[in-house]
């Protein structure tokens, strides 16, 4: 008997971790009596990253749309996923669910990914899966056309747009003054960065210049830093689809950063190598050890904003100075512009898989209703939304935006939304890793386009 | 679940008795061994060997994670192998693991773990749970929370170490990367060699010792002469098992991203930056066969190196 | 006697120096939790709970760490009553290509820990029916683990003296009644150690609980902890401070109860 049991166990474990692997959720979603269940995801996560933009969803739009819903006679229910991750990281999951037939029915995805999300078959157009109200959505008409750009790929549109953002060069006016530089500050060219740098450091500022490099900071460094500079060169990185390989103005580019890295000290070369680079040219920039900076909006709201900042300063609207992204000499940014700017921003789509998707699109457009977003944007949580007519209202007391808004944004530049475009954006970043460790422009230049062609399947996609 | 309802295997019950192998002491037998041993080679065959090999089969498609080749993956045979032997990163990569494996787990954690068990063989007592605890507590600290601390650690600015040594400024994950994260890696790591030596010196016969030391053999005689040949294949287990997770381990990411300029990407960050950062899957496949080719080396020259003369 | 004494001092430098190696580097962690404004900078506390306070009230916080010690638990008992079992008969019946066997199945698992495996780990989670379950990332944890565990306890159980074992089998005794009363007893330490090392190894994983659960309450800690992060990916040193040393407790913890019951180390102290 003993012997037996003995046995009987050891089968019973080998059954076992077979039937638990054989068995699991089978159930599938609850369409009993007309109920209907969605769910909505977001990089967002409550008591995390981008916490008030999960809380709105749980705690407003969720509750909201139920009960428009209700009032329309369908039983409705709405599940926030949230995330919270890095975003490399939420893409990757998102992709294998979506590669799965899996994924919540409303998904926000960072608009440089639509492509290559639309050539995998992850997310389809909007028309084609929640039917011709897509196109006829009333939002449509607030949304500049430039944005409605970052949601279009081959000339279909397969997301709303949730917002954007814009790139500028932030100043201490404290540093300025003592450098017997003017508060209202606007460079008209390069040269005239590095001369107000000069000065700074002349008065003694530790960094007086710092422009985002090298491969720690990752896509900051491409979209503050090389990118914004590329198109005051005049330049883009895939112009009329062909990649922008060792041209003039990516030379230009590197020749910048070695004017500011290259052992002038106006810049720290060390800072663009460390892991932490980024978190660290903020705090130095809150305790005014910075002279100028290139960032987006981002930092206005989440790093120095005196009240959820990561580097919170106090008298950030006395002392944060900002100034447009001059072209290298007037009138040769790209468009014969004398400024220029990148943006990015995020979109929001439906999962073509949905059970449900003209509830889901309903969903999707509740959340960008100017209702919605103006209640999103409540209490310093101001942001650029897509909406003109929201904008207009939000933005009215809050400066950097509104400048944003109404200046930056009419000159600003989009990321190609295709999928090698992430390697590209590294090969740029080691270009100028390789500047701040001493190499030569033209070189680190040559070496870019060599690693271009072998990102983008040879040198006939390269331009030079 | 209960475990000891299921009928018994009715192979089992045909087993033969101990086919008078000496070793068997407990009457197992073949058939009885093969059901201990089954459980464990079922998960291990769903969820190692399968996807293993699956991997291994990605390795030979151009599949991205996003894309056109993410919605139609092409069999490409042999062509992410070749792209990596003449990618001179994957070769910056492989050079840098050989170094940071050799430094910090052949040298830093198998001899200060060696170091370790033997300044505390002979120890009882509050010395030895406390040297011993927090050696352990650098071994299962959660590896996001070890990151922190060495970062506060090796800081420019505001670091420990600078203030100690008193040289503010001094950048050590810039200037001495690959030193700072074998340094790093030894600290963490130390714990596992520390306690499988200390077992095995647990096993070495002390009156051998004795015998040794009265034959008038110095400190070094002794451990050459008497401890070696006892532990030799405690040093096989643990050079084979610290060398395998070293050449995999992730962590050095979490101190330096793998900067600056690459200095410190050894093969698994690499391995990350392809697959997850940068989607190509099909090529993260493919370096982590090689990874493994590799350490099947590794392993086959340990067995040479130490068992030969078993 | 000179020499003893210089031998003791000698001694006792070279324990403070290790000490002090492995100590530095935990004092970030015991200071800047009770912080109020924490940097990368350790220093004298301020002594605030404030830090443990927001943490108390954020929504996932505790409960990720009960889903830590469910994965974690989980995944070392089943790791170590597969792996003792395997082992044992591994050690005392030659099983045609036993060693070759073994070493292969070590390879494979690095492959396993690796980021490339994600794809496959995700699919055949998808086909099993195994995602977002606790079981599933056991089950799946487990396997990656089992081979190092195997052969640790092997190597462990080759060297244990048989005459136990024998004389258990005169008096009548199942090989897994054998298993349980001669040969676990000898071996618990080791045991212990794997068990350790398992609830370590699964504690901080991040990657395949992120991939693999979908609903955020089921989350364990080692995700939690990377969404406390901002927007822009800048740490928020309060709280990770303050939840990276609440994470830490448990595991701590674990190990402290498994060393006091079972022992800890590799060897129960068999002498031949």
């Amino acid at each position: 008997m003993v012997r037996n049991r003995s046995r009987g166990v050891v089968a019973v474990l080998a059954a076992g971790a077979l039937a638990l692997a054989g068995c699991g959720q089978s159930s599938g979603d609850g369409g009993e009596d007309g109920a209907i269940e969605l769910t909505i995801t977001q990089n967002a996560i409550a008591g995390g990253k981008n916490a008030a933009a999960a809380d709105h969803i749980a705690n407003w739009v969720i509750p909201k749309f139920e009960e428009a819903q209700k009032a329309q006679g369908k039983n409705v229910t709405v599940k926030f996923i949230p995330s919270g991750v890095d975003d490399e990281q939420y893409k990757t999951k998102l992709s294998l669910d979506l590669k799965s037939g899996k994924g919540a029915d409303v998904m926000d995805i960072d608009g440089i990914w639509a492509g290559e999300f639309a050539e995998a078959g992850y997310i389809k157009p909007l028309s084609e899966v929640a039917g011709p109200e897509a196109d006829s959505w009333e939002g449509w008409q607030q949304i500049p056309e430039a944005v409605q750009g970052l949601a279009t790929y081959n000339g279909q549109k397969y997301a709303l747009p949730i917002g954007t953002d814009g790139r500028v060069l932030y100043f201490n006016k404290t540093l300025f003054a003592k450098a017997g530089l003017p508060a209202d500050w606007q460079p008209a060219s390069w040269q005239e960065i590095l001369d107000a740098g000069e000065k700074l450091k002349a008065s003694g500022v530790q960094v007086p210049i710092q422009i985002n490099a090298g491969t720690a900071m990752g896509e900051a460094t491409t979209m503050q830093g090389v990118l914004p500079l590329l198109a005051g060169a005049g330049g883009e990185v895939q112009q009329d689809g062909k990649w922008t390989g060792a041209s003039q103005p990516l030379k230009d580019v590197l020749g910048l950063y070695q004017k500011i890295y290259g052992g002038s000290g106006l810049g720290d070369p060390r800072l663009q190598q460390e892991a932490k680079g980024r978190d660290k040219s903020f705090q130095q920039f809150a305790e005014g050890k910075v002279g100028i900076l290139l960032e987006g909006d981002y930092f206005w709201r989440g790093v120095v904003n005196p009240k959820t900042g990561i580097a919170p300063m106090a008298d950030r609207e006395e002392v944060v100075g900002y100034a447009k992204i001059p072209a290298i000499e007037p009138g040769k940014g790209i468009r014969g512009q004398d400024f220029v700017s990148m943006s990015g921003g995020a979109l929001r789509t439906l999962n073509p898989n949905s059970k449900h998707p003209k509830e889901a699109f309903e969903l999707l457009a509740f959340t960008l209703s100017a209702e919605a977003l103006k209640e999103e944007t409540k209490d310093g949580n101001v942001r650029i939304t897509p909406r003109n007519d929201v904008n207009k209202e939000i933005l009215s007391g809050e400066p950097l935006l509104s400048y944003i808004s109404e200046e930056v944004l009419p000159l600003t530049a989009y990321r190609p939304p295709v999928a090698v475009y992430p390697q590209v954006s590294v090969a740029l970043q080691e270009a100028t890793a390789a500047v701040v460790g001493g190499t030569a422009a033209d070189q680190a230049a040559a070496e870019y386009q060599q690693k271009l062609e072998g990102i983008v399947g040879g040198a006939d996609n390269v331009a030079s | 679940m209960a475990l000891t309802t299921s009928p018994p295997d009715p192979k089992a019950l045909d087993a033969a008795p101990a086919r008078g192998y000496s070793s068997d002491a407990a009457g197992l037998g073949r058939l009885r061994a093969g059901a201990f041993v089954a459980p464990a080679l079922a998960l291990i065959a769903v969820f190692l060997v399968f996807p293993a090999l699956w991997v291994i089969y990605l390795g030979l498609m151009n599949y991205r994670l996003t894309g056109i080749a993410a919605a139609e993956p092409g069999f490409v045979g042999l062509d992410n192998y070749l792209k990596a032997l003449s990618d001179p990163g994957f070769w910056n990569s492989t050079v840098l693991t050989f170094q940071f494996v050799l430094g910090s787990a052949v040298i830093g954690q198998a001899v200060l773990g060696f170091t370790l068990a033997w300044l505390m063989r002979n120890r009882r007592g509050t010395l030895k749970s406390v040297v011993e605890g927090i050696v352990i507590l650098a071994w299962i600290l959660p590896s996001a929370v070890v990151a922190f601390l060495w970062v506060a650690l090796l800081d420019r600015d505001s670091g420990t170490l600078n203030a100690l040594l008193g040289i503010p400024g001094f950048a050590w994950l810039l200037d001495y990367p690959m030193l700072s994260i074998i340094v790093f890696n030894t600290w963490r790591g130390t714990a596992f060699s520390m306690m499988l030596y200390g077992a095995a010196l647990g096993n070495v016969p002390p009156s051998h010792l004795e015998s040794a030391r009265l034959a008038g053999a110095s400190g070094l005689q002794q451990l050459r002469d008497v401890v070696f040949p006892h532990i030799r294949g405690h040093i096989l287990t643990n050079l084979l098992l610290i060398s395998l997770w070293t050449f995999n381990d992730f962590g050095p990411f979490l101190l330096t991203a793998g900067g600056p300029e690459n200095k410190t990407e050894i093969l698994a960050v690499y391995v990350y930056k392809t697959a997850l950062q940068a989607g190509d899957l099909g090529y993260g496949a493919a370096i982590s066969t090689i990874i493994l080719l590799i350490n099947l080396v590794v392993a086959i020259f340990y067995l040479r190196l130490l068992r030969s003369r078993k | 006697m000179t020499r003893f004494v210089v031998g003791r001092i000698g001694f006792y430098t070279l324990i403070a120096l290790l000490l002090a190696f492995f100590t530095i580097p935990l004092l970030w962690l015991a200071s800047a939790p009770f912080t109020s404004n924490p940097t990368y900078e350790v220093r004298m506390p301020d002594f605030t709970w404030e830090n443990f306070e927001i943490i108390l009230a954020h929504p996932y916080a505790l409960g990720s760490l009960v889903n830590s010690l469910i994965l974690a638990i989980g995944s070392a008992i089943l790791v170590v009553v597969l792996s003792a079992l395997a082992a044992y008969a591994l050690s005392r019946v030659r099983l045609p290509g036993r060693d070759a066997l073994l070493y292969a199945l070590l390879l494979l698992s690095s492959i396993i820990t690796g980021t490339a495996a994600m794809v496959p780990l995700f699919q055949l989670a998808i086909e099993l029916g195994l995602i977002d379950s606790h079981t599933g990332l056991i089950l799946i944890m487990t396997g990656g683990l089992l081979p190092a565990a195997i052969f640790m306890i092997k190597d462990f159980m080759d060297t244990t003296p048989k005459s136990y074992e024998e004389s258990a089998r005169v008096f009548g005794a199942s090989p897994l009644q054998i298993v349980r009363h001669v040969v676990v007893p000898v071996v618990r330490p080791g045991l212990a150690t794997i068990a350790v090392w398992t609830i370590a190894n699964v504690w901080g994983n991040f990657l395949m609980p992120y991939l693999l659960l979908s609903d955020v309450e089921k989350q364990p800690a080692a995700v939690i902890m990377y969404t406390l992060y901002t927007e822009g990916g800048q740490a928020n040193l309060k709280v990770l401070s303050t939840f990276g040393l609440l994470y830490s407790v448990p595991v701590v913890l674990m190990y402290l109860f498994v060393s006091k019951k079972y022992g800890f180390r590799f060897h129960g102290g068999i002498k031949r």
